[in-house]
């Protein structure tokens, strides 16, 4: 059935190098509109760096990168807008208020300020929205990080680890935001590889930048998950 | 321009509340007014002495906000953000630009009375105005050029040494035309007000040519 669906990333052959080191080597792969990637590995496997590319923000060295039919980074001006990154850092400046910051990626993505305090409510925080983000816990900023990731509403979301720093009531909270019953495409990474394969619908497995596994979660034993992570 | 706004506002913001970069410039300005007054052991300056002064001044002062211009948006992420919104790159040019613009107003609307107060010989009353006029066009040169620098050592782990490395250089020849068009007002004679007219068309020629390749290349820039 994902299959039939149009694809809302496809990558050929993408590679990126930093200097000598491989992030990431021959990766292809097709992500279906509405579906969920989960990117497995252990750290420095390419992950974030893959993301960073789907996001236009990083060029790939070879191969092809298409969101939503576009070639990236070439056309990345047509894709930017449509996605939202929630990044190992937060993205928000620190001497600015939690709110301050979010009109701000209001402002810059051409939203509706009201859109500001309906994200906030949702995370439930706007009775600490008016103070400044240096002052906030981790656990609150992430929830503020989530506001702005999806403040524009994106149709597919890159999600590196997306619950760090949130407990279990906080992860409930921003579920809506960036989870399934949000309806987007997303690519998720996560430090719970089982957490990130339970809610995918496709599993890339990297290992020093190349593909150990591409497929459905189903063929994802644990053996698989063991060797990858050993 | 919308956007040039909204960044312009938040970095104004920004500075409102931590007052990191214009305490600074003008700290430093006024600290060098007192060395040369007791380095140099006048009273008072004059001519293109003073014209002097004030310019080398000005520049190191302005050094300390051009270092500090990218600061915010790789250490928190605003390059990143802001990449990542569908919006016009020059804009962040624009906005930078106007921001410096206005710290080295803000700088010199202390500075210049200090000036006055430590060094300055001749009255200012008189040729306020084509002080300001060499002033603006002096500020838009440091802004410009600031803001292509600033982007680019920024980059670089040693940003705070490649921002003058690179900067004091390229500002040469608009040094010598702030200076030489400011000299001839700092002369005790001087009664006109008006500054000469060779050296402000070399000042804006050159604010021109800079503005222009900072716009050409600033995407560039801001890419991994």
């Amino acid at each position: 059935m994902l299959a039939a669906m149009p694809p809302a990333i496809e990558l050929r052959g993408l590679a990126r190098y930093f200097g000598e080191r491989t992030a990431l080597h021959d990766v292809s792969l097709q992500v279906p509109d509405g579906a969920t990637l989960a990117v497995l590995g252990r750290n420095g496997a390419g992950k974030s760096t893959l993301l960073r590319i789907l996001a236009a923000l990083l060029r790939p060295h070879a191969g092809e990168v298409l969101v939503f039919g576009e070639s990236l980074p070439r056309r990345a001006f047509a894709v930017r807008g449509r996605l939202g990154l929630l990044a190992h850092e937060p993205l928000l400046y620190r001497e600015l208020t939690g709110r301050e910051n979010l009109e701000y990626h209001a402002a810059l993505h051409r939203v509706d300020r009201g859109r500001v305090d309906e994200v906030l409510a949702a995370v439930q925080m706007e009775r600490r929205a008016d103070e400044p983000v240096r002052l906030l816990s981790r656990g609150m900023i992430q929830r503020l990080a989530v506001c702005r990731a999806v403040l524009h509403d994106p149709a597919l979301l890159l999600l590196d680890e997306p619950r760090a720093n949130l407990d279990p009531a906080a992860s409930a909270l921003v579920e809506p935001l960036i989870g399934r019953p949000a309806g987007r495409t997303r690519v998720l990474t996560s430090h719970d590889p089982r957490a990130a394969l339970a809610e995918a619908d496709l599993v890339l497995a990297l290992k020093d930048g190349r593909v150990a596994y591409a497929g459905e979660p189903a063929g994802f034993d644990d053996a698989r998950l063991q060797e990858l992570y050993a | 321009m919308r956007t040039a706004l909204v960044v312009l506002r938040k970095d104004l913001r920004m500075e409102m509340r931590t007052w990191e970069t214009v305490p600074a410039m003008v700290l430093l300005a006024l600290v060098t007014f007192v060395i040369f007054h007791f380095g140099l052991n006048r009273d008072t300056i004059a001519g293109q002495e003073a014209a002097g002064v004030l310019t080398a001044t000005l520049l190191f002062a302005a050094m300390l906000g051009v270092n500090r211009l990218f600061v915010a948006e790789r250490e928190q992420g605003g390059f990143d953000a802001f990449l990542l919104a569908p919006v016009d790159r020059s804009a962040m040019l624009v906005a930078k630009a106007a921001g410096l613009f206005i710290f080295l107003t803000a700088l010199e609307v202390i500075a210049i009375p200090a000036f006055k107060l430590f060094l300055l010989g001749p009255s200012l009353g008189p040729v306020l105005p084509g002080l300001i006029l060499i002033l603006v066009l002096a500020n838009v040169g440091l802004a410009v050029i600031g803001t292509l620098v600033s982007a680019i050592a920024v980059h670089t782990r040693a940003r705070d040494l490649i921002g003058p490395v690179i900067g004091l250089p390229l500002l040469i020849p608009a040094l010598i035309a702030t200076a030489r068009a400011a000299g001839p007002l700092f002369n005790a004679g001087h009664v006109s007000g008006a500054p000469p007219g060779k050296w402000l068309a070399i000042l804006a020629l050159y604010d021109l040519v800079f503005a222009l390749l900072a716009y050409a290349v600033f995407d560039f820039l801001l890419e991994d």
